[in-house]
């Protein structure tokens, strides 16, 4: 039966449906799944997102700390992006220490910041010391917790609600030179971009699918994620190996991201909206 | 497809590699491109840990060590591409419940760091003598201030780029295996930036079809 071939051979099972162009969850083969957005929900975190894309759930909390700025880049504060897949979302990861999957997400989390440059780093200075060089900055943590099954973008859309974050204000006291940090006085960051990311996944070499669920993609030739921003330049193109794409399916790719992108940016703005006539 | 802006100097820098220096190793590599100088040994196939195991595959692990200190988040995220790449390659279900083990350690970075580990990894996999699908190399570009793409890029050309992109280009249908990229840019110039990849891995395959020429004709 349907069934039992979905457990026993589940890639002649997914093959069927490829070939009447759908799939077993009846989305077409270039269709994302429902895409919620929630913002504010961690009232102890500076900033949260939660974002849902069909059943993978990614959670993000910011949170901003003092520090000293790093040697290299002293007139600029910097964030770090934790990504964390715990046994919670999926079975295949085990208690412990941070599988490699997290970390490579860890990794490209990281490189979107740095490549579209969402929040420029000088914003987070508060003050550059003239005699001493290491005066307050600010370190942004950016903790991602996925509930539910993959999904790297999700955590890009989640990277893109970094406005939501809103910090303290911090003022260097003339008395003590010490950073004093007010935290009734409120600002947002400036945010200059909205990378949003798209995945898809190649199935026996030429079945191009877009936003795959975690057995597809487990049963999937190649995966590719764009994140594409709003002047419709690209930050990241990953595909970490897997058999080779064609010109055209890669720019076929692109343009969904880029479409994708819109979406996703309007549904941002409206959930931001939102937040703000119900203050 | 092979469309390739006259204003891109398609220069790679002088590169060589040296097999089976290891005596341990099935197979080993060192791949030299300029400056940037990697090493690379792969075991296999060998017996697996039960928990590892795939029942109709071979199990592959990709190890990069660093110059100094333990591997961090980034070499995590530099194996997966590399691993991902040679999954691809090699005829991995030819040797089911078996691993294959594939370490790469940096000894010099002056740039296109991972096109290197990747190049060194295919060498070291042909030394090996693993039953492999396809070829594969690795190019980098860097797209500068100015809009230029150069290809090969040392340390201090990336530290300028405004965008940098790693590529594995495989040697049968000469596309694009895995892309890796930093920074922001155009549709276009990605195009141009792959296009301009492909041909430098001309030179690539040809110095690989050279080199096992060379080694084999000794023997037969």
């Amino acid at each position: 039966s349907l069934y039992t071939s979905r457990v026993a051979e589940p890639l002649e099972y997914h093959r069927s449906f490829l070939k009447d162009n759908c799939r077993p969850d009846g989305r077409e083969l270039s269709e994302f799944r429902t895409t919620t957005l929630n913002i504010g929900s961690i009232t102890t975190a500076d900033g949260s997102a939660l974002v849902k894309v069909g059943n993978t759930t990614v959670i993000c909390g910011i949170k901003a700390e003092l520090t000293n700025p790093i040697v290299e880049a002293p007139g600029k504060g910097y964030i770090v992006p934790n990504v964390d897949l715990p046994p919670l979302c999926s079975s295949r990861f085990r208690p412990g220490p941070p599988a490699e999957q997290a970390q490579a997400a860890s990794q490209f989390i990281a490189d979107v910041i740095e490549s579209s440059e969402v929040i420029q780093t000088e914003d987070l200075c508060i003050e550059r010391g003239k005699v001493n060089p290491y005066i307050a900055h600010t370190l942004v943590l950016l903790d991602c917790l996925v509930i539910g099954s993959d999904s790297a973008d999700s955590g890009c859309i989640t990277v893109s609600l970094l406005p939501t974050a809103h910090l303290p204000e911090v003022t260097i006291s003339t008395e003590t030179s010490k950073p004093e940090v007010n935290l009734e006085k409120r600002h947002g960051l400036h945010i200059h971009r909205h990378p949003v990311g798209a995945s898809f996944c190649v199935f026996d070499d030429s079945i191009l699918i877009v936003d795959p669920t975690a057995e597809e993609e487990s049963l999937s030739t190649a995966q590719l994620t764009v994140v594409t921003d709003d002047e419709d330049r690209l930050c990241v193109v990953h595909k970490p190996g897997g058999t080779s794409l064609s010109g055209e399916k890669l720019q076929e790719c692109i343009s969904r991201a880029t479409a994708r992108q819109r979406e996703i940016q309007k549904l941002i703005d409206k959930v931001i909206h939102s937040v703000k006539t119900a203050q | 497809m092979m469309e390739v802006c006259g204003s891109s100097n398609v220069t790679l820098r002088e590169f060589g590699s040296e097999q089976s220096l290891l005596s341990r190793p099935d197979g080993s590599a060192s791949f030299i491109q300029g400056d940037t100088s990697v090493l690379a040994a792969a075991y296999g196939p060998a017996e697996v840990k039960v928990s590892k195991e795939i029942y109709d595959r071979a199990t592959l692990e990709v190890l990069i060590q660093p110059k100094v200190g333990l591997p961090s988040v980034r070499e995590r995220a530099q194996e997966q591409c590399v691993r991902e790449t040679c999954e691809a390659s090699l005829l991995l279900s030819l040797h089911p419940r078996s691993s294959l083990t594939l370490i790469l350690q940096l000894i010099h970075d002056d740039g296109s760091l991972l096109s290197c580990f990747l190049n060194a990894a295919c060498v070291a996999l042909m030394d090996a003598g693993l039953p492999m699908s396809r070829l594969f190399c690795g190019v980098t570009c860097a797209i500068d201030a100015d809009g230029q793409i150069i290809t090969d890029p040392t340390a201090a050309q990336e530290k300028e780029s405004r965008a940098l992109m790693t590529f594995a280009i495989d040697a049968t249908e000469r596309r694009v295996m895995m892309s890796s990229t930093r920074g922001s840019f155009s549709v276009h110039e990605l195009q141009q930036c792959i296009a301009v990849s492909q041909k430098a891995s001309e030179k690539i395959f040809q110095f690989y079809r050279d080199s096992v020429r060379r080694r084999y004709s000794k023997t037969l």
